[in-house]
């Protein structure tokens, strides 16, 4: 007999286990079934950067957050609705953040000596009435699975337990009635070369969604409708996809080869990877011997006339800061992609921050200024992907491009556009001497100031170019004191005029009376867009801008900021746009800042607003 | 129209100390440009840094004066997007075997369409006078008053080391030799290395000039494909192979005289000629010492992508964005 069903808005849920548990998978699939139901999803993967830590233990545990909704929604959540937790370690890491009277699954059969052990906990959470405040469902999912697959030949213990993720989603597909169809068919195809784990796999999860049916410690199902969207086609998309089909887009708007100098590194690594697979879009993928020659093979690339693109975290763009310099100085194009993470040093590779923001403006040598475009969603990587390229290939110079690892991991629905809106970005190389019958490597475009990209290959444009002061028009090696002074500003100039060819800054204040502004960059874009909603449904007004080039700034920047009595700038960092805003514009901004290696909280951005508000 | 070498000029200055044997191989390789066949439009010349290091400036083709030791990562990027390029690296000891070790060994062993020149003086010049890599141990300098603690590089072990498909030595002030060599590094696919003796008249004056002054033949042993390795003033040196692989010198007359073999499918007899050193027999290999096939990595990447395309068609953008699981919503 079927179950009641009671209707939610939105749920957060959240699936926490070992690192060898799967928990990504699940999550992703769950993450699937829901897109295809026509919910607004957002959606925050947490995972260690050890591959396998120790089983059980605390630093292992791996976490995949998705909030869905029928409305649309900015952020993956601050706090899940519904935990489930494969493990102790997993319960006793995420339990602080489940709301009182939050649902919780565990699988109590994990809830043995040693694990309990491991994740300090003396007496078992399940038995001593810690958990009595939660909606707590123990489920015994290792023995119910191990359970339902006995039988199927050429499928170990090991691996029949291995498959309990699996009975996890299908309770939870059960759960919040989302079909078990497409992971039916992913599983077959993600096994066809081992067709009894592709069965053991599919039995798993067809055993807890009927668990789910017929346990009474369910009591009613839940129905979340689908969100009123934009029409058109969708996808789930990861800011790193995302990113790595903007570069793709990009190359093919602008109508050149595109070529990635890479070097495998947390969380970048994963845009190599997918390029490497576009080889019938022209795409060279080169994995170098290290950072400095995945830049450097980038530069050889654009001077060669590909769009020339090198991906990395901020310990790997530290390494390319020589690059970077040689290539402002040879004014070619060039994309750098920093997907930030938790530093300084190592830090924490899995745990996105902003903090990258003055290392990619400031960290070079002398005067060496760079555009820098940073994405604020995992579907806005493509758009800015696209936009990085198009500053670099228009104004011949290296551009940033940051995303973070928030951004790169988390996923969102992507209304997929229309190719033929994309913008047109095809840039011109020279063909021609262009001062009588001489060619002058270093005369610049009046407009744009950027100067001729002639490739190898051109009869009658040879000429060389480096890292020595180039004189004037003529681009010969030049130690003139004037001549310095000069090609100094123009260099500067040149980035600067691109305020000129960017949007400007615009502001979201619905009601028109706001006197408090918030002013973000990048990947918090989502948990500030958010925390201004829940501060205007607390009746007050409060004005939002969100910075998608922070160099140079829109030209109204300073207007803006000096329209409003308060400015507040939150940031994953300790105040680095902050900083910036202060210095150009004389506004007295306040920071808020948290550091945690974790995306900033709505609830925790709106209560600061709030609280600057009554100051 | 036919090039000649002053086709290969250009209007700069050339900057380097009276008695630089750059200077010698600048116009050698403006000579031999010619020669190539190649247009100048299709012939690059890197750099890194250093006094090598501005060559580009000085030769009339497409180049780039670029950064310390990063010549072979930026002529591997332009390379693999250019077959159609000529492609020249131009470095120094110090910038290719200190602050660009790992970029030289790495651009030789995925053999890229490269042809490396490594001027080797023994000697930091551009900074006046510190040891390199390639400088000898207890060498006195100004950063080594005492004498250098470091043991010197041998290039070409290296190279060989990190499984360079082509291998060889030249002399600054030997035009013939260095042209031979230079044509068959250009004849070769994949990357070749050549180490060129070029003497620094201001921080280590006459550091080979054993070979560069050895008109008599004394102490040059010419490689010579499928040739007895003989030398000396009369041709009565020679050089033979133990069973442990190891070279020792007998007379051009006695048996067993080692016929060269650049093309050996091992790197053994190449390496073990390497070891033949001034120092160590009494004589210095100039030549090409190893000259082999293999799949080159422009070459393997442009199929790849014709693989691809191929199989899959040339790439559709708007079929790429729609590709996975989409969904409608009206």
């Amino acid at each position: 007999m079927a179950k009641p069903v009671e209707q939610l808005s939105q749920v957060i849920v959240r699936f926490a286990g070992d690192s060898g548990d799967g928990m990504q998978l699940t999550g992703s699939q769950f993450t699937s079934e829901t897109a295809l139901l026509g919910n607004d999803i957002s959606t925050f993967p947490d995972f260690p950067a050890e591959i396998r830590a120790p089983a059980g233990s605390l630093p292992g545990v791996s976490g995949f957050q998705v909030h869905f909704a029928d409305f649309d929604i900015l952020t993956p959540g601050d706090a899940p609705n519904v935990l489930v937790a494969m493990n102790p370690a997993a319960l006793k890491t995420n339990i602080k953040d489940l709301p009182k009277g939050g649902t919780l699954i565990v699988n109590s059969d994990a809830f043995n000596d040693r694990n309990l052990q491991k994740a300090g906990y003396a007496a078992s959470p399940l038995e001593d009435g810690s958990l009595d405040e939660f909606q707590l469902h123990s489920v015994p999912l290792t023995s119910l699975t191990v359970g339902a697959l006995k039988g199927i030949d050429g499928v170990t213990p090991r691996e029949a337990e291995r498959s309990k993720n699996m009975f996890a989603l299908g309770l939870m597909s059960w759960l919040y009635g989302r079909s078990i169809d497409p992971t039916i068919e992913f599983l077959e195809s993600k096994f066809a070369k081992r067709p009894e784990i592709a069965e053991a796999n599919v039995k798993a999860l067809q055993a807890g969604y009927a668990f789910g049916e017929t346990t009474e410690t369910f009591a009613v199902t839940y129905e979340v409708k689908p969100a009123k969207l934009e029409p058109g086609t969708y996808r789930n998309i990861t800011g790193n996809q995302a990113l790595s089909l903007g570069l793709v887009a990009a190359a093919k708007l602008a109508k050149l080869p595109l070529f990635l100098g890479a070097y495998p590194i947390t969380p970048a690594s994963a845009i190599l990877e997918e390029l490497a697979g576009y080889k019938n879009f022209g795409v060279r993928t080169f994995q170098a011997e290290d950072e400095i020659a995945a830049a450097g093979a980038a530069v050889g690339a654009a001077f060669g006339g590909s769009l020339g693109v090198t991906t990395s975290a901020g310990p790997g763009v530290v390494l390319k800061a020589e690059t970077i310099g040689l290539a402002i100085m040879l004014e070619l194009p060039l994309v750098i992609c920093d997907i930030q993470r938790a530093g300084p040093a190592t830090g924490m590779p899995t745990k996105p921050e902003q903090g990258d923001l003055l290392m990619v403006l400031f960290g070079r040598n002398s005067e060496s200024p760079v555009p820098v475009v940073a994405a604020r969603s995992p579907s806005d990587c493509f758009d800015a992907a696209i936009e990085a390229c198009r500053l670099a290939l228009k104004y011949r110079t290296p551009v940033y491009l940051l995303s973070d690892a928030y951004l790169a991991n988390g996923s969102e629905p992507w209304l997929l556009p229309d190719v033929g809106t994309l913008p047109d970005i095809s840039t011109r190389l020279a063909t021609k001497p262009n001062d009588g019958d001489q060619f002058l490597p270093y005369l610049r475009d009046e407009q744009t100031l950027a100067r001729p990209w002639a490739v190898p290959g051109t009869p009658g444009l040879e000429h060389r170019i480096g890292g020595l002061e180039k004189a004037d028009r003529t681009g010969n090696v030049s130690y003139d004191p004037d001549n310095h002074d000069l090609m100094t500003r123009l260099r500067a100039q040149k980035v600067a005029g691109i305020a000129g060819d960017i949007p400007e800054l615009e502001v979201d204040d619905p009601s028109g009376d706001a006197r408090i502004l918030v002013l973000g960059w990048g990947g918090t874009y989502g948990p500030i867009a958010a925390a201004c909603r829940r501060v205007r449904q607390n009746g007050r007004a409060v004005a939002h801008a969100h910075l998608r080039h922070l160099n140079p700034f829109p030209r109204n920047t300073g207007e803006v900021l000096r329209r409003y009595d308060k400015v507040l700038v939150p940031e994953m960092n300790l105040g680095q746009l902050l900083k910036l805003v202060r210095a150009e514009f004389l506004v007295d901004a306040v920071g808020y800042n948290r550091v945690r290696g974790l995306p900033l909280r709505a609830a925790e951005v709106a209560r600061a607003i709030e609280a600057l508000a009554d100051q | 129209m036919t090039l000649t070498a002053k086709d290969f000029r250009t209007d700069q200055e050339v900057r380097w100390c009276p008695g630089c044997g750059d200077y010698a191989i600048l116009a050698a390789m403006q000579s031999f440009m010619p020669e190539l066949g190649i247009e100048r439009e299709n012939t690059v010349f890197v750099s890194g840094i250093g006094c090598a290091a501005r060559f580009p400036y000085y030769m009339n083709t497409y180049g780039m004066h670029s950064i310390h030791g990063r010549a072979p990562a930026i002529a591997t990027g332009l390379a693999t997007t250019r077959p159609d390029l000529s492609v020249w690296v131009v470095t120094g000891d110090g910038d290719a075997l200190s602050i660009g070790g790992n970029h030289l060994i790495h651009a030789l062993r995925r053999n890229v369409n490269v042809k490396i020149l490594l001027f080797n003086n023994r000697i930091y010049g551009l900074t006046k006078g510190q040891y390199s890599p390639t400088s000898e141990l207890g060498k006195v300098t100004k950063s080594t008053p005492m004498g250098s603690l470091d043991w010197p590089f041998n290039p070409l072990s290296l190279a060989i080391g990190a499984e360079a498909t082509f291998v060889a030595r030249a002399i600054d002030t030997d035009k013939a030799g260095m042209t031979a060599v230079l044509r068959a590094a250009a004849e070769h696919r994949g990357s070749a290395f050549v180490e060129i003796f070029q003497n620094c008249p201001i921080f280590n004056d006459d550091a080979f000039a054993f070979v560069r002054d050895d008109k008599d033949g004394a102490n040059r042993i010419p490689l010579r494909d499928g040739e007895p390795i003989t030398w000396g003033a009369g041709g009565e040196k020679a050089l033979r192979q133990r069973s442990d692989g190891s070279i020792e010198v007998c007379d051009a007359a006695e048996d067993g005289v080692l016929v060269h073999d650049a093309r050996h499918e091992s790197a053994a007899l190449a390496f073990a000629l390497s070891r033949v050193t001034q120092d160590s027999l009494g004589g210095t290999p100039v030549g090409v010492f190893r000259d082999v096939e293999r799949p080159v990595y422009d070459d393997l990447m442009a199929e790849q992508l014709a693989t691809a395309t191929a199989k899959r068609g040339e790439g559709d953008l708007a079929a790429l964005l729609h590709s996975g699981e989409t969904w409608d919503i009206g």
